[in-house]
C-alpha cells in the first residue's frame, strides 16, 4: 500500500499541472498580501481564491488523472492486492499531493503575512475542501467510464457547489422570509461544504456584523464548542462518504 | 461669607479624635469649615450635609450604607466631598438613591471619590454648577431593573464631569434635562446598558470620552447642539449594539471620533444636520447606518477602513451628503494625481439593501452569487439609492 501511495505522489509531484498550480497559488497569494496594506483585507481576497480555484483545480484535476491512469490501475488490480487497498492508496497519494502544493501555494504565505486564527481557519478549510473535492472525484470516476462525460460531470458539480447553490439558497430565501427559516438556513447550508468553509472564515472576519441581530443566529451555533464540534464531523463526513460510496463502487467494478 | 472665609475652622472626626461621628462633625461645623475624617469604616446610615462645608477623607475612609441608606446627601451650595470610598448603599425602586446625591442645590464639587455596589453613583437633582471629577465609580448590576446609573443628572445645568471610570451599573453616564455641560476624559465600561445616554440635554459637549463594550454602546436622543469631540467608541458589539445611536439629533458636530470594532457605529434616526467629521471608522459591522428619516448631514473627511458594510439605508431618498471620505473599498483611479478619485464611490452596497430586509441572508455574505450582484450593481446602480454617493472620494486615507 505504502509504494502505491509513494508512486503515485511522487508522479503528482512531477506533474507540470501540480507544479504549475503550486506557483499559480503562490504568486495570487503573495501578490495578494503584498498588494493590501491590512492581512485581514489580504485574507477576503485569498478566501475568494481559494473557494473558487481549490475545489476546481482538485476535482477537475483528480478527475483527469484518474482517468488517465485507468490503465495504470487495470495493471495494479492484476496484481495480488487489495482493491479496496489500491483505490485508498490513489485517494492518500491524489489528496496528499494537492494538499501539499496547497500548504506551500497558500500556506506558506498565509502564516508569512497573517499569522492569526483568521489565517489558520483559511488553511484548515482549504485542506478540508482539497480533501473532500478530491473525495467526491474519486466517486464520480469510478461511477462513470466515459471520460468527457466525467469531467463534465466534474465541472458540473464544482459549479453547482460554488455557484448554483448560494442561488438556490437566496431564492429560497426571497420566497420564506416571511418564516422563521434561520434554523433551516443553518441546515442548509451544511449541505455545501464550501458555504460552511465561507461561514467559518466570515465569522472571524467579519465578527462585527455577526456579532450583530443579524448574525446571532449563526454565531450561536457556529460560534460554541457543540457547533463547531458538529461542523467538523459534518466537513469529514463529506470527505468520508462519497470515498467509502466510492471504494464500495471500486470493489465490484468489472473493469 | 468673607469674614466666615477667614475664620474657617477645621474639624477632625475619628476614633482618635474627640469627635468620633461624622454626622456629629458636621453638626458642630461652620460655614466654611473643613471636616477631615480619619480612615476607618464609618456606618452612620445617611449623613446629610447640610452647610457649605469641605468634607474630606484622610486614609481610606470607608462609609458603609449597609444595603438600606444613602451614604451621602448634599442639600447646601459650595459643599466638597472629597477622597471617600462609599459603599453599599440602598436599592429602592420608589426612590433613587444614590451614594453621593445632590438635592437642589448649586457649586458643589464631588472629587477623586471611590463608589463601590451603590444603587446610583453620583446623582445630581436639580443642580448647577456641580463638578464631579476623578471617581472610580463601579457596581456589579446584574439585570436593568435592578441597578442604577453611574453619574445621573436630572434638571441640572453647567455640570463638568471629568476623569471619571464607570463600569457595570445600568447607564454609565445618564443626563436628561441637563444643559450647558462638559463631560470629559471619562471611561465608561461594561455597563449593563449605555455607556452614556442623554434625552432633551441642549448644548453640551462630550470630549475624549472612552465606551466600551457597554450593553448597548451610546445612545443620545431629543437632543439639539450637541458637540462630541475625540471620544472613542469600541467593542459595542452584541444583538442590539451601537457605537452611537443618535435618535433625532439635530444641529450637532460629531469630530474627530474613533468607532472600532462596533456592531452599527453610528446608528441614525430622525437626525438632521448633523455634521460628522474627520472621524475613523474601522472594523465594524455597519459603519453609518442611515435610516429614511434623516436629512441634511454632513459626512466630510472620514476614514472607512474594514467595516463589513460602510454604510447601510432603509429608503431609496438621498437627503444626506457625503464628500472627501476615504473609503478602503473604493476601486476607482485618479488620472490626474489631485488625490481625489475621479469617478463617485457609491458605498451602500445591493446585498447590504438585501441584508436590511432579509437579515438571515447575511449567511450568503461573500459568496459567489453575492459578489456577482455587487458587482453588477456598481456598474448599473438600479436597487442602491442613486443618489448617495461620495463624487469626491479620497484615494489616501485621512490623516486624523
Amino acid at each position: 500500500m505504502n509504494k502505491i501511495i509513494r508512486y503515485v505522489f511522487v508522479d503528482l509531484l512531477r506533474n507540470r499541472t501540480i507544479i504549475f498550480y503550486t506557483i499559480l497559488l503562490l504568486i495570487l497569494s503573495i501578490s495578494v498580501f503584498s498588494m493590501e496594506d491590512n492581512y485581514e483585507k489580504g485574507l477576503v481576497s485569498l478566501l475568494n481564491i481559494v473557494l473558487f480555484v481549490v475545489p476546481l483545480v482538485s476535482i477537475v484535476f483528480s478527475s483527469i488523472y484518474l482517468y488517465n491512469s485507468a490503465e495504470f490501475i487495470n495493471l495494479l488490480v492484476s496484481q495480488p492486492l487489495k482493491r479496496e487497498n489500491i483505490w485508498l492508496s490513489i485517494f492518500v497519494g491524489l489528496a496528499g499531493a494537492l494538499c501539499l502544493s496547497f500548504l506551500i501555494g497558500v500556506g506558506i504565505p498565509t502564516i508569512i503575512y497573517a499569522y492569526s486564527t483568521s489565517g489558520l481557519t483559511l488553511i484548515g478549510c482549504g485542506l478540508l475542501l482539497t480533501l473532500i473535492f478530491v473525495a467526491i472525484a474519486m466517486w464520480t470516476s469510478v461511477l462513470i467510464r466515459d471520460k468527457a462525460k466525467g469531467i463534465g460531470l466534474a465541472i458540473l458539480l464544482w459549479l453547482y457547489f460554488g455557484l448554483l447553490f448560494d442561488a438556490l439558497v437566496l431564492f429560497m430565501l426571497f420566497q420564506f422570509s416571511d418564516y422563521p427559516i434561520e434554523n433551516i438556513m443553518v441546515g442548509l447550508s451544511m449541505f455545501n461544504p464550501i458555504d460552511i468553509c465561507r461561514i467559518l472564515i466570515l465569522l472571524q472576519l467579519d465578527l462585527s456584523a455577526m456579532m450583530g441581530y443579524t448574525g446571532a443566529i449563526f454565531r450561536e451555533f457556529f460560534g460554541n464548542a457543540l457547533g463547531m464540534g458538529i461542523t467538523l464531523v459534518v466537513m469529514f463526513l463529506w470527505c468520508i462518504i462519497p470515498l467509502w460510496l466510492s471504494v464500495r463502487h471500486f470493489k465490484k467494478k468489472d473493469l | 461669607m468673607v469674614a466666615g472665609m477667614s475664620h474657617a475652622a477645621t474639624i477632625h472626626v475619628g476614633n482618635a479624635s474627640a469627635i468620633k461621628e461624622i454626622k456629629k462633625g458636621i453638626s458642630v461645623a461652620k460655614n466654611g469649615d473643613t471636616v477631615i475624617v480619619q480612615a476607618g469604616l464609618y456606618k452612620e446610615g445617611n449623613i446629610i450635609v447640610d452647610k457649605q462645608i469641605t468634607l474630606m477623607a484622610s486614609g481610606q475612609v470607608i462609609l458603609d450604607g449597609e444595603k438600606k441608606f444613602e451614604p451621602i446627601s448634599v442639600k447646601s451650595p459650595f459643599v466638597t466631598i472629597k477622597g471617600f470610598t462609599i459603599r453599599g448603599s440602598g436599592h429602592s425602586s420608589m426612590n433613587d438613591i444614590a451614594g453621593v446625591k445632590i438635592y437642589n442645590t448649586k457649586h458643589v464639587k464631588i472629587i477623586d471619590n471611590i463608589l463601590e455596589d451603590n444603587f446610583f453613583g453620583i446623582y445630581s437633582q436639580n443642580s448647577k454648577h456641580v463638578e464631579i471629577y476623578g471617581n472610580k465609580i463601579q457596581a456589579y448590576g446584574k439585570a436593568e431593573q435592578l441597578i442604577g446609573n453611574g453619574i445621573h443628572g436630572w434638571k441640572s445645568d453647567s455640570l463638568h464631569i471629568e476623569n471619571n471610570t464607570i463600569v457595570g451599573h445600568r447607564d454609565g453616564i445618564y443626563l436628561e434635562f441637563v444643559t450647558h455641560t462638559k463631560v470629559l476624559q471619562n471611561l465608561s465600561e461594561r455597563n449593563l446598558r449605555y455607556g452614556l445616554h442623554f434625552m432633551f440635554s441642549h448644548d453640551n459637549s462630550y470630549i475624549a470620552n472612552t465606551f466600551r463594550a457597554n450593553g448597548a454602546g451610546v445612545a443620545v436622543m431629543y437632543t439639539k447642539h450637541v458637540h462630541m469631540e475625540g471620544n472613542i467608541f469600541e467593542e459595542n458589539w452584541g444583538d442590539a449594539a451601537y457605537g452611537l445611536l443618535l435618535k433625532d439629533i439635530s444641529d450637532s458636530q460629531i469630530i474627530n471620533n474613533q468607532f472600532d470594532r462596533n456592531t452599527a457605529a453610528i446608528f441614525m434616526e430622525g437626525t438632521n444636520r448633523v455634521n460628522i467629521e474627520n472621524n475613523l471608522f474601522k472594523g465594524n459591522g455597519w459603519g453609518v447606518k442611515i435610516q429614511a428619516s434623516c436629512m441634511d448631514n454632513t459626512f466630510n473627511n472620514n476614514n472607512f477602513l474594514q467595516n463589513t458594510f460602510d454604510v447601510a439605508t432603509n429608503g431609496t431618498m438621498t437627503l444626506n451628503y457625503f464628500a472627501n471620505n476615504y473609503w478602503d473599498k473604493y476601486e476607482g483611479y485618479d488620472l490626474n494625481k489631485d488625490g481625489v478619485g475621479d469617478i463617485p464611490f457609491r458605498p451602500v452596497s445591493l446585498f447590504s439593501m438585501m441584508v436590511e430586509r432579509y437579515p438571515s441572508a447575511m449567511l450568503l455574505f461573500r459568496s459567489f452569487m453575492v459578489t456577482l450582484f455587487d458587482r453588477t450593481e456598481k456598474l448599473l446602480p438600479s436597487l442602491t439609492p442613486e443618489g448617495l454617493k461620495d463624487d469626491s472620494p479620497r484615494m489616501k486615507s485621512v490623516k486624523v
